[in-house]
């Protein structure tokens, strides 16, 4: 069993409590017109594009597929911001054992293991399996999942993944599912669904939602998401958006709103009762 | 003479530095060491440095007093009885403290101030306001950050407080260490997390292998100077390995010649300057905190201190027509462990009847943190600023380093302001660094105005005052523009 990683972030403490290992997988389901790493939604179709971009010849043709040497590469990134097929030539593949290498380096540091992307649910059943090793081997370690949840929990094939996932960050990007649509081109029946699931099975660790202004009815989505997550223990976190990495042509002069803004959606967020609001 | 006069007329030293600069041309005017004519030529040369401590050594450098003892039977010396509150325990404390020498003619250790303050806590409140008093009083008085606190294992009221107010003040002195353990709770820890976000400390030292190199009690001391409670360091005096490394001819060449001969006069050098404190200076005989036992001669050592070990490596792998680099590669990581590990048994192996017997004869090593003037020799071990690994790189290359160093050793690590959301982060990766015989951690955040510049502390806007000719209080911001301009001191990596 396989998986495709996108990159991986020894140290990262904005997924999740305390000091994690994040392990950002490649491939998406949704297409946000704010999405900020971009290079992370599609596989790479060895069109070569890159290959002549590279400044230190860290990119190269091996059968037909592109290699990518990373003791060469300096991590330009030259690659991903002419990609137009929204992928990355840098993408490694590890499998159970391979990967779980990695988390025995940093064990010592780490409370725990993250899984975002891409999407990371898209490989639920790797994941699945992973997370009962690092619980078999190193049960000190909790076990997160960030999701834009737009796949299914309550379908059976999902219960052993949801079993030996210890928290779920989830993306609520709008309440409103016409907005969600124009958004992300997806609609958000499920991702409600799996809101309510999660929070029915103390899975929920944290709501984010970005906030755009002048653009999403940002008051709506606080509103409603703080109404469902009020009575249990379950972070909110506001992120206001930056259009740093932001490809589309709507959203990529559009600023990042102020702190003023800002403070009043935790306000509301607050009035209605989430005790741990927090902006970032 | 003209430099007396210099002094005198200075228009931004305090009265309090031209006073003490006045003492150094005194003390410089007279030379009364036996210094051999190699030593001379390594001191002239920059390559062994004595950090300006003066001609004729007249206190130990560092002087760690039993404060304990102090606050059990008071000072016959000072007419002080033991404290019976809060009030009483403050203000002894603040007495003894302008009686306690050092290099920087103020002291450089303050005590275990949680320990010594929480058995007089009964009313918080007034706690607070005692502390809070007791802590401006030491930043407004004793003018240079090399004086330095310590804190725990072991949470307290008064360890709180003693986090709580600092946060609230934002002061550059006094310095703070928490000694962190498995008994120091993480609530605890997290406290002193924040506070060090805000106010860039306390550092955190690893309590247990501390413990065990100073076989019990040891305080932390001026920059992170590990040392003996009831005793301190006679001198301290460095070798520059990134100026050394050029008298070598290839990498043979200076673990064969070049370090054995340099040490030999370090060694040399560094008996004679504590010849001259102990059996000449009248130190011993004439103090009071020798008289009623604060302090014990047979606790004191000297330090060999070092600087540049990433130049030296750098320089001596050129030489090979090796591109491998200091912090970045294995065998140039290597070799720098070999370095030390070399200078530490040449170290070790020289038995000094000028150190106490608690230390059998032997000197202790100390990666000192560099001085405003130093160029092209960063602090210690460390890996120069700028070229910083990710943190996770940077924790496991340094850690093999620091059990050579009882006496001081340690990474300053920048972190951006998210972290205030999530301070366990950064204890998690302490805990790691630990369990990795990592010795001693410090931090602040990219908003901090109070900042570490290599080991001590300074106030950002103070330097900035300094820049427009203003006298500033303290001496120590006068070292960090130093630091600053020669060393890129604060332009640390900031870690996201």
């Amino acid at each position: 069993m396989e998986v495709l990683v996108n990159k991986i972030i020894k140290f990262s403490n904005v997924d999740g409590p305390g000091n994690r290992m994040a392990i950002f997988l490649q491939g998406c389901n949704l297409n946000c017109k704010y999405c900020h790493n971009p290079e992370t939604i599609n596989f790479c179709n060895n069109c070569g594009k890159c290959i002549e971009k590279c400044p230190t010849n860290s990119l190269s043709f091996l059968e037909g597929k592109v290699i990518w040497d990373n003791i060469k590469c300096i991590n330009c990134d030259n690659c991903i911001k002419i990609c137009s097929n929204s992928s990355s030539p840098k993408i490694v593949k590890y499998t159970i054992d391979s990967l779980f290498e990695e988390v025995l380096k940093v064990k010592n540091f780490i409370r725990g293991i993250t899984f975002s992307g891409g999407e990371c649910t898209l490989n639920f059943k790797f994941i699945a399996k992973f997370f009962s090793k690092i619980k078999r081997e190193l049960p000190n370690l909790t076990c997160f999942v960030d999701t834009n949840g737009y796949v299914d929990f309550s379908k059976e094939e999902y219960s052993e993944f949801l079993k030996n996932t210890d928290f779920f960050m989830l993306d609520i990007k709008s309440y409103t599912a016409s907005e969600h649509i124009s958004l992300t081109s997806k609609n958000n029946i499920s991702i409600l669904k799996n809101l309510e699931l999660l929070i029915k099975m103390d899975k929920l660790y944290e709501v984010r939602t970005v906030v755009i202004e002048n653009f999403l009815n940002n008051e709506k989505t606080i509103e409603e998401v703080s109404n469902i997550i009020k009575y249990k223990k379950v972070k909110y976190k506001l992120i206001k958006f930056r259009n740093i990495g932001v490809k589309n042509s709507e959203l990529k002069y559009i600023k990042s709103p102020d702190d003023k803004y800002m403070e009043s959606l935790k306000i509301i967020a607050k009035n209605i009762g989430v005790k741990d609001v927090f902006v970032i | 003479m003209n430099n007396i006069l210099n002094i005198i007329k200075s228009k931004n030293l305090t009265f309090e530095q031209k006073v003490i600069s006045l003492s150094k041309e005194a003390e410089n005017s007279i030379n009364v060491l036996k210094i051999s004519e190699k030593t001379k030529d390594y001191l002239n040369r920059g390559i062994i440095c004595d950090l300006f401590e003066g001609n004729a050594p007249f206190r130990p450098r560092y002087i760690v007093p039993d404060y304990e003892k102090f606050m059990k039977e008071g000072s016959i010396f000072l007419g002080l009885e033991p404290a019976t509150n809060i009030w009483e325990a403050t203000n002894n404390l603040l007495i003894l403290y302008k009686h306690v020498p050092s290099i920087t003619t103020m002291p450089v250790y303050l005590g275990n101030i949680d320990y010594l303050l929480n058995p007089f806590i009964t009313d918080v409140k007034e706690a607070k306001l005692a502390i809070k008093l007791f802590l401006k009083h030491i930043d407004a008085t004793i003018t240079d950050s090399f004086c330095h606190a310590n804190i725990g294992p072991k949470e307290t009221e008064a360890g709180k407080i003693i986090l709580e107010i600092m946060k609230e003040l934002e002061l550059p002195t006094p310095n703070l260490t928490i000694k962190y353990n498995d008994e120091t709770s993480d609530e605890f820890s997290i406290k002193a997390i924040e506070t060090a976000l805000v106010t860039a400390k306390p550092s955190f030292a690893n309590e247990k292998m501390f413990r065990e190199d100073f076989k019990g009690e040891f305080g932390i001391v001026s920059c992170y100077n590990g040392l003996k409670v009831g005793g301190g360091a006679s001198t301290l005096v460095r070798i520059r390995f990134g100026k050394l490394a050029h008298e070598a001819k290839n990498i043979n060449d200076f673990f064969d010649r070049v370090l054995p001969d340099v040490t030999k006069e370090l060694l040399a050098y560094i008996d004679e300057r504590s010849r001259f404190l102990i059996e000449e200076s009248g130190f011993y005989e004439s103090s009071f905190l020798i008289h009623e036992n604060l302090i014990d001669k047979n606790k004191f050592t000297g330090l060999a201190g070092l600087v540049g070990i990433a130049e030296g490596v750098n320089y001596l792998l050129s030489l090979e027509d090796k591109k491998d680099k200091f912090g970045h590669s294995k065998v140039a990581n290597d070799l720098g462990l070999k370095i030390v590990s070399e200078f530490h048994n040449l170290i070790n192996n020289h038995i000094s009847k000028y150190v106490g017997s608690f230390f059998n004869g032997k000197y202790l090593l100390h990666a000192q943190v560099g001085i405003d003037t130093d160029r092209n020799e960063s602090p210690g071990c460390r890996i120069p600023v700028g070229e910083e690994p990710e943190i996770f790189d940077h924790i496991i290359q340094s850690a093999p380093f620091h059990k050579y160093f009882p006496s001081g050793i340690g990474d300053i690590f920048v972190f951006d302001e998210t972290y205030k959301n999530n301070p366990q982060a950064i204890l998690d990766i302490i805990k790691g660094g630990f369990k990795d015989n990592l010795r001693y951690f410090s931090l602040y955040s990219s908003e901090c105005d109070v900042v570490r510049v290599t080991g001590y502390l300074v106030k950002k806007s103070e330097i900035v005052k300094l820049e427009k000719g203003e006298a500033v209080l303290r001496d120590t911001e006068v070292l960090g523009k130093g630091a600053r301009d020669n060393g890129k001191a604060l332009e640390r990596r900031l870690r996201k």
